[in-house]
Parts: C-alpha cells; structure tokens; sequence
C-alpha cells in the first residue's frame, strides 16, 4: 500500500505529462506527404522489375532460359522462348523470351530471379509498387517490363549480320561450384 | 413575432449550429490530436481539410446499412436515434448568452434537474444499441457503459449540488447570474474548485472519452457497443458523442466558467454570445488535450475510483460548502 504522499505525487504526473504531450505541438510534424513528396530510397531497393536491353547495340538482355521462373518461389514468373533469326533477332544467343509474364500479385520482391539471372537481364529497381485496379492489369508482361531502346539504337527486332550474335554473352565468368 | 414561431427558429439555428459544430470538431480533433502526435492531419478534401466532415459524411450516407443476422430490429434502428437526441436536447436549457435572445428555456427553475435527467437518459441508447446488436464485444460495452454512467452520474449530480446551494436556484440563468458580480473571481470554479474537478472528471467519463473510454475499448472490445453498427447509424452515434461533448462543455461552463458572463457584456449583449463560445472552444479542446495525453483506466481502477474516491470527496464538499453559506463566509452569501 502506497503511501498518502506517494499517491499525491503520482497525482502530479498526470498534468506533468499532459504538458509534456502539449509540447509537441511546437515541433514541426513529421509527416511526408506522400505522392508529393517522397523519401529517398536504398539504391538496392527491390521494387518493380525491369527487363534490361545491352546499352552497345539496343538487343535484350533476357535469353528466354527461365531460370527465373524456376528460381521463383512465389511461382510468379513465366517465360516462353523462341528462336532469334539474323532476320528477326531479340537477343545475342539462340533464344529470346517471346513471352515475359510477371504476377506482380503473386511477386513477393525477393529479387531471387535476379539472383538467377545468367544475363542480368532481370532487375529490381526502386521505384514505386506497381498498382492496378484490376488483377488482370497486375500481370506484368513484355510491353510493361521491357525497357525502351537506347537513344539512337534500334528497337527490337533487328536484322543482324549472321556470325555477330550467334552466342549469349554473360557478363561474369561463371560462379565456380568448387568454392 | 409570435413566441412558438420564435421558439421554432431558435430551435432550427440551434440544431444547425450544433450538428455543423459536431462536423468541425470532428475535423478540429483529428487536426490536433495529429499535431500533439506531431503529424499533419486530414489536409486533402478542400483547402487544409476543411471539407473532411463533409466527405466523411459523404461517405457514411453512402455506405451499405449493414443489419447483422440475430439483431432484434425495432431495437437496433432506434438505439442511435434514442443516444442523439438526449445529446441534442441537453441545449435546450443553457443560457448562451446574455437576454432571451439567446436563450431556449434557461429559465426554467428546474435546469439543472433537467440536464441530470437528459444525461441519465443518454445510457439507454447505448446499452441497447449493446444489447440488441447479438454480439459478444457489444454486450460488453453496454454492460461497461451502463456500469461506468451509474457510478459517475453520483458524483456528477452531487458536485452539480454544490453549484445550486451556492447559486440559490436550480435554474441555468440564475446560476450564470450568480457568478458574475461583476469580476472573474465570481466564477464557481474559484469559489467551487472542488466541485468543478468532480465536475470536470465526470464529464469525461459520460461521454466515454479518453481516459474513460472502456465502453468503446478498441484494444479489448474491438468497437464495444458501435461494432455491429454502420453507414449513418454508426455515423449517428459518432454524432451523439462530439454532441454531447459540446452540451457538457457547455454545461461546465455555464456550471463553473461563468457562462456568458465577461467583462462589457452590459453594454454589447452580443459579446456575451462570443465569450460563451469561446470558453466553450476552450473546455472542448482540453477534451481533445486530454484524449491525446492519458491512457485509458482500468476497469477496476475505473469502479474503485468513482465510487471510492469521487463520490465521497462530492459529499463532503455539499457538507462543507453548506456549512460555508450558513456561517455565512464572504463569497459563500
């Protein structure tokens, strides 16, 4: 059991902390007005996904393997390939991507397929979440995904000359699996 | 003009200003319980929010009446309806200014026995619209709101004792008059501090604001009695709430602020309407301070404090200030 001077004083604390609270109001609010005004983000961010294109000569990156797919594990991704021609050529390689599907709704943004990626072709970037008023307009595709040509090169399809193209290029070496 | 005329049009501004100023606190207290909570607050409808209470009803109209399978129906559609008008006609008897102009009935020599009465009455609505909704959480916070009203209504209504013993009468403009002998220290919370504290809790607690808002406990019982309610039922409970906030702030004011009473207003009756205002801006604002300060009591703390602490501190309060008029203390007759 408290005692009389104890239960007086905790009586005080109540005003004392209405003042402390009171205090607030000459603070400055700390609230970012959102679609104005927008806090800067991690450079690594994993937001919404981009099919990359080769700065050089305007081809795509992505090959059609889906390995992406594969390393969904939210099974939001589906790839099919084709064969490029020297007349009608998507990427360096024997196969292009001619269909690129995202479920932005199913994507969890674990950023694994880029991970997977053997052509970095596939990148998260910051940039605001996809929104949609329908779930059909939240499946991603080719059109959405795929970044504009660089300026001055030519969109793809192109018509190369044979012999230039006929392997994929992958950036790194390999991984070795031995490590 | 004829006085029934006269009544209608006083009642119609009345209402008007009553629902427009239930609209605007609304809006007040989101703006200011978000800076005390150093956001911003509703600022997109209209310039600085302003149009929020308008959207907000907007959209409440809009809304789906939603009528939960189980509910006894007669019951729960004239539950919100049986909370708002004890909230509205609490009004009728405060003096809101000097002369009849602004006044409904503030003459009526039983004030006081009045608003206790309406304020009584304002806890059906609740426990039934608790009762009739078929829902546990809702049960709970009827039984809470029927529970929590009794125990304060004793101390509210015996601290109110106090106020009429000084005043000499139980009607609203006396007890106004009472207290402006012509200076700030006529006013009853200088005279009658104690009662005005008992007064000032209480109020809390019949209108089931924070600290005393068990009865709508979000963490405990999800909305209490409002849960199974929507669309313009819950928005008119929502309206019996700042509703009443405004009729008890007004009511401690014209208790223990003085009323209309300020200095001039002999000379400009009209000032007396703006003081009156004013001091009640002032009482629904420290509502509002109080809402974003202190958490909520338990619910025995709740019990043990009306009726272990309020109640007897009220008795003796009417004992001592009884004692003061009779001996006859300057201040006290």
């Amino acid at each position: 059991m408290s005692s009389l001077k104890e239960r007086l004083q905790s009586l005080g604390r109540i005003p004392a902390g209405m003042f402390e609270v009171l205090k607030t109001l000459g603070e400055k609010p700390v609230t970012v007005q959102y679609p104005e005004q927008q806090r800067p983000m991690s450079s690594r961010f994993r937001g919404r996904h981009h099919l990359k294109r080769y700065e050089d000569n305007g081809l795509e990156r992505c090959i059609g393997c889906a390995l992406c797919a594969a390393a969904c594990p939210a099974d939001a991704i589906y790839v099919e390939a084709s064969e490029n021609t020297n007349e009608k050529r998507f990427s360096p390689g024997e196969r292009y991507a001619s269909t690129y599907e995202i479920n932005m709704i199913r994507c969890i943004f674990c950023g694994y397929c880029e991970d997977a990626c053997p052509t970095n072709a596939i990148v998260l970037e910051p940039i605001e979440f996809p929104t949609g008023y329908t779930r059909e307009s939240m499946i991603f595709g080719k059109s959405m995904l795929l970044e504009l040509a660089p300026t001055g090169l030519p969109d793809t399809p192109q018509r190369t000359e044979p012999g230039k193209f006929d392997r994929a290029i992958v950036p790194f070496p390999p991984i070795d699996a031995s490590i | 003009m004829t006085p029934l005329l006269e009544a209608i049009l006083k009642t119609l501004a009345l209402v008007f200003v009553a629902l427009t100023g239930f609209a605007y606190l609304t809006l007040l207290e989101r703006k200011l319980l978000a800076r005390l909570q150093a956001r911003v607050g509703p600022n997109r409808a209209g310039p600085a929010g302003l149009m929020q209470p308008l959207a907000d009803g907007l959209k409440l109209i809009f809304k789906e009446s939603i009528t939960p399978s189980g509910v006894d129906k007669a019951v729960y559609f004239i539950a919100p309806v049986l909370t708002v008008i004890p909230a509205l006609v609490l009004f009728a008897v405060i003096p809101f200014g000097k002369g009849d102009a602004f006044q409904l009935a503030a003459n009526v020599n039983v004030g006081v026995l009045y608003v206790l009465g309406v304020l009584g009455v304002a806890v059906y609505g609740i426990t039934l619209a608790g009762w009739s909704s078929n829902n546990k959480y809702a049960s709970l916070g009827s039984l809470r709101a029927a529970a929590q009203m009794i125990s304060y209504e004793l101390p509210l209504s015996l601290s109110i004792v106090a106020v009429v013993l000084m005043a000499g009468s139980a009607s609203l403009a006396e007890i106004v008059n009472a207290q402006w002998p012509g200076d700030i220290l006529g006013w009853f919370i200088f005279r009658q501090p104690v009662a005005a504290i008992i007064f000032g809790i209480t109020i809390f607690a019949e209108t089931m604001r924070a600290p005393f808002d068990l009865v709508e406990a979000e963490q405990e019982l999800t909305a209490g009695f409002l849960t199974e309610y929507s669309g313009m039922k819950f928005a008119l409970f929502y309206m019996a709430e700042y509703v009443k906030m405004i009729a008890v702030s007004a009511l401690f004011v014209t208790f223990f602020l003085g009323g209309w009473s300020g200095p001039f207003v002999n000379e400009i009756p009209i000032l007396s309407l703006g003081y009156f205002l004013i001091k009640v801006v002032a009482c629904l604002l420290i509502f509002i301070w109080v809402r974003a300060s202190l958490p909520r009591f338990r619910y025995d703390f709740l019990m043990s404090f009306g009726w272990k602490r309020l109640l007897p501190i009220a008795l003796l309060n009417i004992v001592v200030t009884a004692f003061l008029i009779v001996i006859g203390i300057p201040g006290y007759k």
